[in-house]
């Protein structure tokens, strides 16, 4: 017996923590003073600096593509496995995680069911998800709600509470029109509406959707042609986190007590908004070796009494 | 012999009409090539996804619409009537064409 199995310690997971102690010294963590992003600087310990009793942790994960193989990254079932792992060794058992869209590549059946498998992976009560437009694909969303309807009402907005914290799952990958942005619609505007009469503006709120709430850069269409109707909604709230995929990388924007989070993909990067000599956002191919350090995961943890929560973004490559 | 070769030079000349009118539309690097074309009634054209991305390809007017198309997948679309069609990629709004049908 080693002193792992003699502490009642998984040795996988005590090598995985051993991963984690090593690369935290390079995450950066994140808070928000003043409505002001400001890096804390490191963990050791791969928690979130104010973690506490009074804290709970959630993980987002993004963009997993499950069905893509090409050059940008021929694995990236490899990819997801590689990130549950590393959630499951998280010190602080994260509450639940949260998936921004682009579950699929294609919205193939075997796709969503392949990623379902996988999901279950993660050692979690819950994994809630948002649509991308990947998962859209031919047959619009019912291939995705098949296997992730999360409230059984065939639509894929919802919301639920966890832990004192009003989160909110939306939709914009239907309303793509010619020349513009995408858009929530007016349906989905007038749930959120009523969604957010019944919740005191002093709850915490996390919004989670595919396509940035924000305008990254038209020109790519990333960004949400009436986010702006859905953030005037948001805006009594005295906390309010939109985490957003999409893009494959992470960016913040803050309005007055709205912040705005891009995070990570687990498949592939994809260039800078506008980058220079990259005419579209279209898969960027890394020499081996650096793609593990462009895609990743993101620990949140929300801390009672506190408008900002603290965000910690991983790359998959951390020994 | 003679008799057979005429009708390989027909069925060659067929072969080949039935190809003259298609068009190729290509996507690449998230552009449709040619963005503006103009085809007579009846052509035939032929879009083709070059990137690694999927796209899906639908008319402003709702006359037709594609499968998503991943790598090297095509969509044929034969253009029966008259007019200017307009289209987009409905994952990439900002990629537009349009197809001119005149005689």
């Amino acid at each position: 017996m080693t002193s792992d199995e003699h502490n009642g310690i998984d040795p996988q997971r005590r090598k995985a923590l051993g991963c984690l102690a090593a690369w935290s010294g390079a995450a950066v963590v994140w808070t928000l003073v003043g409505g002001v992003p400001r890096a804390l600087g490191a963990t050791s310990s791969g928690v979130a600096a104010d973690a506490s009793k009074h804290a709970f942790t959630f993980a987002q994960i993004s963009d997993t593509h499950i069905g893509f193989h090409k050059e940008a990254n021929p694995d990236v079932v490899g990819c997801l496995r590689r990130a549950a792992a590393d959630l499951n060794a998280l010190a602080v058992r994260p509450a639940l995680v949260v998936h921004t869209g682009d579950i699929s590549h294609l919205s193939k059946p075997e796709e969503f069911g392949q990623a379902k498998e996988l999901l279950a992976e993660i050692r979690i009560d819950r994994v809630h998800t948002v649509p991308g437009e990947h998962d859209a694909l031919d047959a619009g969303l019912s291939g995705y709600l098949k296997q992730f309807d999360h409230d059984g009402k065939n639509r894929a907005w919802y919301s639920f509470d966890q832990n004192g914290v009003h989160f909110i799952g939306l939709s914009n990958v239907l309303n793509f029109k010619a020349g513009t942005m995408t858009s929530l619609g007016a349906e989905q505007l007038a749930w959120l509406k009523q969604d957010l009469a019944g919740v005191a503006h002093s709850t915490p709120i996390v919004v989670l959707a595919h396509i940035p709430m924000w305008t990254v850069y038209a020109q790519w269409g990333w960004g949400t042609a009436d986010a702006d109707q859905a953030l005037a909604l948001l805006k009594p709230y005295g906390s309010v986190t939109v985490l957003n995929g999409h893009i494959h990388q992470v960016l913040q924007k803050v309005e007055g007590n709205v912040a705005l989070h891009t995070a990570m993909s687990l498949a592939y990067p994809l260039p800078k908004p506008g980058q220079e000599g990259i005419g579209e956002p279209g898969p960027v191919k890394v020499p081996a070796g650096e793609l593990g350090k462009l895609i990743g995961t993101r620990e949140i943890t929300v801390v009672r009494g506190k408008h900002e929560l603290a965000l910690i973004d991983t790359p998959i490559d951390h020994a | 012999m003679k008799s057979s070769s005429i009708a390989f030079v027909i069925l060659l000349a067929t072969a080949f009409d039935a190809h003259a009118s298609d068009v190729t539309v290509e996507i690449k690097k998230f552009l449709f090539e040619p963005k503006e074309i103009t085809v007579p009634p009846g052509a035939k054209v032929v879009f083709i996804n070059r990137d690694e991305t999927p796209h899906q390809i639908k008319a402003d007017d709702g006359s037709f619409v594609s499968k998503a198309l991943d790598t090297d997948d095509r969509h044929e679309q034969v253009f029966a009537t008259e007019g200017d069609f307009r289209y987009v990629c409905t994952l990439h709004p900002f990629m537009t064409g349009v197809i001119h049908v005149h005689k």
